[in-house]
């Protein structure tokens, strides 16, 4: 066993299968001699050099062109947007060239290329540092999107995300870096496609995802004191997405709130609430909620940032509105 | 250094190919025959060619939309390639991906691309693969000029230029970026000097004269696979056609087109070689003849096979593990 923080457990991650597989290389802004903007890859070119630690210009766009080439070429590439929010800079080469080039080349490409990127707020890192985009990568057909809220998935889905054969978006929450635990120090991997129960239940299915499962969890514990059993489940993969065990939990309980952090409009609650509705509409007691941030960019100032982000309070109400 | 005459023989039946399997495709396209748009590279032969055929089978190219050239003269087969044209199941791509979206690994060909500038920044990732390795594989990556003012081009040459890859790349100018002419879209009058900023030698060539193309692709391919790093050549050439078949073109001026055709790529080869006795009127007409056929046999390959069946390849194949929502 080990007692690691969140960014630790993805650098162990990164050492670990760098040296199992010779095909992994690392790209991306500050990953090499720096070591990682997070520290997230300390270490790694000490070890191998520019070689496997490949420290690129700001320049989004060749950065995906670099993971996509090498991987058309057969290697196993990690590269590494900083912030999710940069997706912006470089959406063609993620969207239209990494996420069609299987499909529309006949499937002649074996593309397994891992994308790291940072997510969410929090930090007053500002509006365009501070978003989550999970439901834009999960809105174009070929890319995998997995967001681990545990010092245990951190590590684990991103072994699974590096081993997977497909582009995958491997999205670490920014506010979570210092979260501790003990996890086990030998080599595992966390699969994609399967939603985990952080806390069981009977009355209430609370699905979340990210820094949000910490927050469902906590009001999952209040609500406890009130005699409502929640049920917590952190997705973790957006896609592929574990759509069995949150049907199996709705079925259970009759009623479900989503928490993600992301925008409601037009995110992911929205298509796991559609989802549950089309494949579940009859053990639904009452309508769906979602508890996610409003239609407005992430504000800077504390005072705004802490009205935005959603909260135990927040969660607490969507499920005594549904009680 | 003398070029073999059994070298300027392939220049001569490659470009051949090139030119009756673009004006064959237009064709078909007038007759309905081919969904989508394409876009004819017809009159640009020597600028695919002079640089493939330098390339070993094991080297790469990213191509553009205005790709079919590029694709035939790295060695794919014009069955399979008007195939994907007319997306059949035949067709490299399973007929998911038409003109612009064509890939043949097993020769090295890595793409073309239907996003301007789009496919540029791969060749980076390829370099880089070949450098990992330690192979003297190069990457060859053709473009157009408006394609120079892409980010991507920019991010690209810079970062080629920082590691020192294996990568050629090659400006096809042919004085229109869409609709547009160079003189509206670009300050510079070569878009060579773009590379001379980023510390890559270039050159500019007579995009139309094959040989000219070749001897400058043989400097380009020695410096990659030799460690040297990448090279800008930059061809001066011409389209026959619009941007896409069909597009009437309205924007070039009266005469530029039968100037241009005066510069006929494959018609400058044929007097080359007929006053340099290098081959006699038979010979050459002797190939000419067996492209034909050869494209003949294309067509009614490509006519006579089936479309890809939506049960079961609509949904597939868009992930390695993962059957989709």
């Amino acid at each position: 066993m080990a007692n690691l923080n969140y960014i630790r457990a993805i650098n162990v991650a990164l050492t670990e299968e760098m040296e199992r597989d010779p095909d992994i290389f690392l790209a991306g802004e500050d990953v090499g001699e720096p070591g990682g903007s997070f520290t997230e890859t300390r270490g790694i070119w000490q070890k191998y050099g520019f070689r496997r630690a490949k420290d690129t210009p700001i320049s989004e766009s060749a950065i995906l062109g670099i993971a996509l080439g090498a991987a058309m070429a057969g290697l196993r590439p990690v590269v590494e947007i900083m912030f999710n929010d940069f997706i912006g800079v470089c959406a063609d080469q993620l969207f239209n060239q990494i996420a069609k080039a299987r499909y529309m080349f006949g499937s002649k490409f074996k593309l397994p290329i891992t994308i790291m990127a940072n997510c969410g707020g929090g930090i007053s890192a500002g509006p365009q540092h501070s978003q989550s985009w999970e439901a834009m990568c999960m809105h174009v057909p070929g890319l995998k999107v997995v967001m681990p809220a545990t010092v245990y998935d951190a590590k684990g889905l991103l072994k699974a995300a590096i081993r997977d054969d497909d582009p995958v978006v491997y999205l670490h929450h920014k506010a979570l870096y210092r979260l501790r635990e003990e996890i086990s120090d030998g080599d595992y991997t966390v699969s994609l496609g399967k939603a985990a129960v952080r806390k069981e239940g009977r009355d209430v299915t609370l699905l979340a995802v990210s820094a949000m499962v910490h927050t469902a969890l906590k009001a999952a514990g209040r609500l406890e004191q009130e005699g409502i059993k929640a049920e917590v489940i952190d997705l973790r993969s957006i896609v592929p997405l574990d759509k069995q065990t949150v049907l199996d939990s709705v079925k259970k309980t009759g009623r479900a709130v989503i928490v993600h952090e992301a925008v409601k409009v037009a995110g992911i609650g929205a298509e796991v609430s559609a989802m549950i509705m089309e494949e579940a509409f009859d053990y639904l007691d009452a309508p769906i909620q979602r508890v996610a941030a409003p239609y407005v960019p992430v504000p800077f100032s504390p005072a705004l940032e802490k009205a935005y982000l959603p909260d135990e309070e927040a969660v607490i109400q969507a499920v005594r509105k549904i009680a | 250094m003398e070029i073999p005459v059994e070298v300027k023989l392939r220049f001569y039946s490659s470009m051949l190919r090139i030119r009756k399997f673009e004006l064959k495709a237009a064709e078909l396209f007038g007759q309905g025959q081919v969904p989508g748009s394409i876009h004819s590279c017809a009159g640009q032969e020597a600028c695919a060619e002079g640089v493939c055929a330098r390339l070993r089978t094991d080297d790469y190219l990213i191509g553009a939309h205005r790709g079919h050239g590029q694709c035939l003269a790295k060695g794919a087969e014009s069955r399979y390639l008007l195939a994907e044209l007319l997306g059949k199941k035949s067709g490299y791509c399973l007929g998911k991906g038409g003109s612009m979206h064509v890939a043949v690994p097993e020769i090295g060909i890595l793409g073309t691309n239907g996003i301007v500038g789009g496919g540029i920044p791969s060749a980076l990732g390829v370099a880089v693969a070949v450098q990992y390795r330690g192979t003297d594989q190069v990457v060859t990556c053709f473009f157009g000029e408006g394609a120079s003012n892409q980010g991507t081009f920019h991010e690209t040459l810079n970062i080629a230029s920082l590691w020192s890859l294996p990568i050629i790349f090659i400006c096809e100018n042919n004085l229109y970026a869409e609709l547009t002419p160079h003189r509206l879209h670009l300050k510079l009058p070569d878009v060579a000097r773009r590379a001379e900023a980023y510390g890559i030698p270039s050159t500019v060539v007579d995009g139309n004269d094959v040989l000219a193309v070749y001897e400058a692709a043989g400097v380009a391919v020695e410096r990659a696979r030799s460690g040297g790093g990448p090279t800008f050549i930059e061809g001066k050439t011409y389209r026959w056609e619009g941007h896409f078949v069909g597009d009437p073109a309205k924007y070039r001026p009266a005469g530029e087109l039968e100037e241009w055709k005066g510069r006929d790529p494959i018609l400058r080869l044929k007097a080359h070689l007929l006053e340099n006795g290098l081959a006699d009127g038979d010979q050459l007409a002797g190939i000419e003849m067996s492209i034909e056929e050869e494209i003949k046999e294309a067509v009614e390959f490509a006519v006579s096979s089936n479309p890809p069946d939506p049960s079961t390849d609509l949904m597939s194949g868009v992930y390695a593990a993962f059957d989709g929502f």
